[in-house]
């Protein structure tokens, strides 16, 4: 093993191996949050969903708010991750594990939702099809059942593609432990041996799933949009709600990702490895969502603005200069107002521009999707039915507490998993091997071709 | 040929007193949520009356419009249910079936005449209205949707009384509360596979109109236009 690579595993390890009082903390804060959150839910369940502010006729607010944003959140993965393997952008190599569990653990929270949110949560499985003695079937013609198939898919992909480049790690690690943690991880290694028949499957299996995994992202976060562009609601039976709500998750992923790799950076001491040049190329993306996102909202406002249907207008002065004006012009000035005079200055986009700006987009793509559903229940056709909605503690503290489970999911993986990939960094850095003949040049070119 | 169900409301004809919700309220075993849920918007009048008001004082000018479920022929709320809970009858109603829900609120969302409402709590009723429960209307549980039905259980038991008696139903015999207790005679409800029945008549009214035909869901329930000022 060369000398760098003896150094990028013993600087990748090293959260594995040694635990610190500030994992604890962490663990302590983000476990509060969690326990406050499952509290909540439990209340809920108690008394009923009327514990939340939902009314007559606004029966989607902070429940579906939180699903869609989370996941939106969770495309940070799919992109980073595979489209950036796909065009071989060697930069990536540091980024994209964060990005893959980013999307494992935001999906889990975001799935839980359509759960948390029904009326009576313990029949979820009925959206489920699962031979019953009835015969009964879930309605296929629901967006609700094709969310359930979007997203069970999404999160099976998206766990392959984070598990399949762990398995050299976790061979790494059981190399390099004793004992019970060696067992384990030698388990989770799945005997890997690096072999050159092994690290040809893994290449192989990686560049199916990443090209798999793209088709698969943009689809869910389309019927995610359908839930919404299927109904006959002023403003939400909309066509380009499909390509809109892609854009807008891919942003708030990017966001979401940037925080994550800076905070990464600063507790796991992860200095030598992302280096501001990640931070910017990934502002560069965040900047261009940023742009994408307010071009989508232009068009939709514009048409919407222009074509001055009664039903539709009604919903658009609302969120324009009515009721919901305020969180309207705080959501453009988050989504693109600071993201745009940070990211486009090449003196701001630094790792600490980045991240506010990046703050910014996660507080304004919450806000978006909770634009995107409220305003139109509380402004739906017959003014006699018009409302407004305030949230109430349980539903606060239950979006509070979402983040806090990312915070913890995090800590825990981070520090059981290696997160930066071992062995794909090393790849980067190590000079390619001179061939000896013509066979092993053969060999090295395939190899090399089929890196991911 | 099968039946039918439809409503024609007259405008003109409708003082705005709000029977019909009482005897809704009766019939159908309705939750009463109380002033400070009602303050809330968890009442749960499956049949509610509009009250608009146009111009200002003096010259106000004030209109009612009572709206319960339009038991449309293309309901929004049936293809978006995941469980089949909401889904249509062989007679043209919108069937709940509060067993089958499991109160995703989907179909409130997407109904365009906001006639249906969640059970957000387990229901109340304020004393003495516990004690005239009506035993032929299921009692709804916690975390299920529920909305008008156009007294399904009355159209039931009308349909059983006319098998046994081995007669065709008449036009008028059947009636659910609303109707009934409508002082005014503003509604009138019946088969409209009938195209002489009570209610085929008036739906073919030059004054008939549905509301919000924009939307596109074929409502079956017929409003008639006001042509008098108030």
């Amino acid at each position: 093993m060369s000398a760098s690579g003896q150094r990028i595993s013993d600087d990748l390890l090293r959260p594995l191996l040694e635990t610190t009082w500030r994992f604890y903390l962490l663990v302590a804060v983000f476990g509060l949050f969690v326990l406050a959150g499952a509290g909540s839910f439990a209340y809920q369940v108690y008394w009923g969903i009327g514990v939340w502010g939902l009314k007559w006729p606004i029966f989607w607010a902070f429940d579906i708010t939180n699903f869609v944003f989370w996941i939106g959140i969770s495309h940070a993965g799919t992109l980073i991750s595979a489209i950036l393997r796909l065009v071989n952008a060697t930069w990536r190599r540091p980024v994209t594990r964060c990005a893959e569990a980013i999307t494992a653990f935001a999906l889990m929270i975001g799935a839980m939702f359509p759960i948390v949110h029904l009326g009576r949560p313990g029949l979820f499985f009925w959206l489920m099809p699962y031979p019953s003695e009835r015969h009964i079937w879930p309605n296929f013609r629901s967006p609700l059942v094709w969310d359930f198939f979007a997203i069970s898919t999404y999160l099976t992909g998206s766990l392959l593609f984070l598990a399949l480049p762990m398995i050299p790690d976790f061979a790494l690690v059981r190399d390099r432990t004793t004992g019970m943690r060696r067992r384990i991880y030698g388990a989770l290694a799945l005997g890997w041996a690096g072999t050159t028949k092994q690290w040809h499957r893994l290449e192989t299996a990686m560049q199916i799933m990443a090209i798999a995994i793209i088709p698969v992202a943009v689809s869910v976060h389309t019927i995610v949009s359908f839930d919404f562009s299927m109904a006959p609601v002023p403003m939400w039976h909309s066509t380009i709600f499909g390509p809109y709500f892609v854009a807008g998750a891919i942003f708030s992923g990017i966001a979401a990702l940037i925080i994550a790799m800076a905070a990464l950076r600063k507790f796991l001491h992860l200095e030598d490895y992302l280096h501001p040049v990640h931070f910017q190329n990934l502002g560069k993306l965040l900047l261009l969502m940023s742009l994408l996102w307010t071009y989508f909202v232009f068009a939709e406002r514009l048409t919407v603005w222009y074509g001055n249907e009664p039903s539709e207008i009604a919903v658009f002065w609302a969120t324009q200069r009515g009721a919901y004006a305020p969180l309207y012009w705080t959501m453009v000035t988050c989504n693109f107002v600071i993201p745009f005079s940070i990211l486009s200055l090449t003196r701001l986009r630094t790792i600490t521009g980045c991240v506010i700006a990046s703050c910014a987009v996660v507080v304004g793509m919450w806000l978006e999707r909770f634009l995107i559903i409220v305003p139109s229940l509380s402004h739906k056709y017959l003014p006699y039915s018009w409302s407004s909605y305030r949230p109430q503690t349980p539903e606060i503290i239950l979006m509070v507490s979402t983040f806090g489970a990312m915070g913890l999911l995090y800590v825990l993986f981070s520090k059981f998993v290696p997160i930066i990939s071992i062995w794909e960094l090393k790849v980067g850095e190590h000079p390619k091997r001179v061939a000896a003949t013509a066979q092993e040049a053969d060999e090295i070119a395939t190899l090399w071709r089929a890196q991911p | 040929m099968g039946h039918r169900w439809g409503m024609v409301v007259d405008l003109d004809r409708c003082t705005g007193c709000g029977a019909c919700v009482t005897a809704c309220h009766a019939e159908n075993n309705i939750p009463t949520v109380g002033p400070d849920q009602a303050s809330r918007g968890r009442a749960m009048h499956w049949l509610r009356i509009e009250r608009y008001w146009e111009g200002e004082f003096p010259d106000a000018r004030l209109s009612f419009r009572p709206v319960m479920c339009q038991q449309c022929d293309a309901a929004p709320c049936e293809p978006v249910c995941p469980t089949y809970a909401s889904h249509h009858t062989e007679e043209g109603l919108n069937a709940q079936v509060y067993n089958r829900c499991i109160g995703t609120r989907y179909c409130a969302n997407a109904c365009p005449y906001n006639a249906r409402f969640f059970n957000f709590f387990n229901p109340g009723w304020d004393k003495p209205l516990h004690l005239q429960f009506n035993p032929d209307v299921s009692v709804r549980e916690i975390g299920v949707m529920e909305k008008c039905t156009f007294c399904v259980q009355r159209i039931k038991a009308s349909e059983q009384q006319v098998e046994a008696e081995n007669r065709p139903m008449k036009d008028g015999e059947l009636k659910p509360a609303c109707v009934q207790s409508c002082i005014a005679t503003a509604m009138v409800f019946g088969d409209l596979n009938d195209p002489d029945s009570q209610v085929s008549r008036l739906a073919r009214s030059p004054r008939g109109e549905k509301l919000l035909e924009d939307v596109g869901a074929k409502p079956n329930v017929t409003y008639l236009k006001r042509q008098t000022q108030a």
